[in-house]
């Protein structure tokens, strides 16, 4: 570890006068690349660049306009605004799912952080550029910090979500808050993963930041917020088609987020956080089966495609200050 | 001594590509011309400096200097040979890369010392030293984006020499400073000299090659062509040919203007 750590550690007013001098040999640190090569562990290890890194973006990305923050929340309210309308108004769901506009306000927080973490995420080795061509730091240090930074604006959205839920008459219980956190990991370590890979993807060919900008649109029809995950086995039926729509981690992520805030909304909890019944989609469970074990399953998958990230990042990296 | 930079076979090599779109790569496959070529940048450098030494660091426009620069720093990683260095390493190269034209002078000035390996407590006990040096004034807490660049060149050369490091290197960049600040600038790598962090000097000027350093490099097309006393150095690198002989070395370099 010390041979990473040689440059970049935190120095004591001892060491300070070992530089000065050089002559205190016992004090000089090993012999060791210059470039580092602890992926994402140095990001952690060097915290403090982090930190500043972090506050330096929620500084400057909505300096000189008139709104400023505001700016996060404009979006994902029209967006909600708009969704509520016209699908729980004009195509009904508002009749036929309780409090649909939490259910679809508790996807829209989660699936809003993840979009924000794998949009910016991605062009953030680029906009980054100028530190990237010549600096000697982690370059993973941006991706996470665009993931920081997407998570530094979820919290007023969740904290809006418990007051709609509080004031809706939320009955909290211990199981469902572990389904919100382990949906939130999943979407945080997913997220860092695919905002490694693009960002390292993009410095070659820019035309990734335009695939992730069509995936993106396309996630928000693939996830169970906009209608209640019961259509899919009433539409497809109970068998491969539902296995193939619950293999998606965000649809798992919602549902989890939905177990957290919305199930506790509805009339009859325990009902509505049961397993659907197969025979009658409309007998009011609205869980798949295995939800944990399959939360559980998308989280070490996440964490496998973090892992593959890495090693592609890492092999992507040496081209980066030619390639910018 | 212990050693301070080992360079060990030491290869750099770029790939151009021509290019970018899939419409010009398949014209270009069709006319059989090359997608790409490569490049070497540095070809088999290897050398060991010892703490303390003055290195200076010469070769003419693109025979490899600034890539080399940037892989003992890390910016860089060599694709085969290694370099090894000792301590932390901080240098007027690429300064001001770091800084975010919104943010204000004094929140770049803590971000760039962080990404150079400084600890907020450090960069406390050093701020005013920084801002002193850097003589901005009023401007601190201004964006750098409004910044004139010599007050952007100054800002970011400030933070950079007071960074504790045990290796400066210094690209060809004092350009940009008006001339008071080049002499404090000189006085300032005369001072990391003295106290023995080892000093790794890229210059085209033989004058303030030969008052700085103790050692010369000399990189012909990415190879290490010369390495050895300052004098042969220049020599070899037939920078004394013309009648600087006769001038007075630093008066050259008022000659030659931008490049200390």
């Amino acid at each position: 570890m010390s041979l990473h750590l040689g440059r970049n550690r935190p120095r004591t007013d001892a060491d300070a006068k070992g530089t000065a001098t050089a002559a205190a040999a016992a004090t000089t640190p090993p012999l060791s690349p210059p470039s580092s090569s602890g992926g994402l562990l140095d990001v952690f290890r060097r915290r403090y660049v982090l930190k500043l890194l972090v506050r330096r973006e929620i500084a400057a990305r909505y300096q000189g306009s008139v709104l400023g923050m505001l700016w996060s929340y404009v979006q994902p309210l029209v967006r909600f605004l708009m969704y509520y309308f016209v699908l729980g108004e004009l195509i009904g769901f508002n009749r036929r799912v309780e409090y649909f506009g939490i259910h679809l306000f508790a996807g829209m927080v989660i699936i809003h952080y993840f979009t924000e973490t794998f949009s910016a995420g991605t062009r953030s080795i680029v906009r980054n550029s100028a530190i990237v061509k010549k600096m000697a730091m982690p370059r993973e240090m941006f991706p996470v910090a665009s993931m920081l930074v997407s998570a530094y604006h979820t919290i007023p959205q969740m904290v809006i979500l418990a007051v709609a839920c509080v004031l809706a008459g939320w009955q909290p219980d211990g199981v469902g808050l572990l389904a919100g956190l382990l949906g939130m990991s999943i979407i945080a370590v997913l997220g860092t993963a695919l905002a490694l890979f693009f960002s390292a993807a993009n410095v070659f060919f820019r035309d990734f930041s335009n695939i992730v900008a069509t995936l993106t649109t396309f996630v928000h029809f693939s996830v169970p917020m906009i209608y209640p995950f019961t259509r899919v086995p009433s539409r497809f039926g109970d068998g491969a088609a539902v296995e193939i729509y619950l293999l998606n981690p965000l649809a798992e992520a919602v549902l989890l987020m939905q177990r957290c805030f919305w199930t506790g909304v509805t009339s009859d909890p325990a009902t509505t956080a049961s397993v659907i019944n197969p025979d009658n989609v409309d007998a009011g469970g609205h869980m798949p089966d295995y939800l944990f074990t399959r939360g559980l399953a998308q989280l070490a998958f996440s964490l496998v495609v973090l892992v593959i990230a890495q090693v592609v990042f890492t092999r992507l990296e040496n081209k980066f200050p030619e390639r910018l | 001594m212990t050693q301070s930079i080992v360079c060990n076979g030491v290869t750099k090599n770029f790939t151009m590509r021509y290019h970018r779109t899939i419409k010009q790569m398949s014209v270009a496959k069709l006319r059989r011309q090359k997608l790409g070529e490569d490049f070497l940048a540095v070809d088999d450098v290897s050398f060991s400096v010892e703490q303390g030494e003055a290195i200076g660091l010469m070769g003419l426009n693109g025979s490899g200097k600034s890539t080399l620069l940037k892989v003992i720093n890390g910016v860089m990683r060599p694709d085969s040979g290694s370099v090894l260095t000792r301590g932390r390493i901080a240098g007027l190269i690429a300064t001001g890369a770091g800084f975010h034209p919104q943010l204000t002078g004094r929140d770049n000035v803590f971000l760039n010392a962080a990404i150079l390996g400084m600890s907020e407590r450090e960069t406390n006990a050093k701020f005013g030293d920084i801002v002193e040096f850097a003589d901005i004034g009023k401007f601190l807490d201004t964006p750098v984006g409004h910044y004139s660049s010599g007050m952007f060149a100054r800002l970011g050369f400030a933070v950079a020499v007071h960074t504790d490091s045990d290796i400066f290197l210094v690209d060809e960049v004092l350009a940009v400073g008006d001339r008071p600040f080049k002499r404090k600038c000189m006085a300032r790598m005369e001072e990391i000299r003295r106290t023995g962090r080892t000093l790794f000097y890229v210059s085209h000027a033989p004058g303030s090659v030969r008052k700085m350093c103790d050692r010369v490099l000399v990189l012909e097309k990415g190879k290490l062509a010369f390495d050895g006393p300052v004098d042969d150095g220049i020599k070899f690198l037939h920078y004394d040919d013309s009648d600087e002989d006769d001038v007075n070395s630093e008066d050259v370099d008022d000659d030659l203007g931008a490049d200390i």
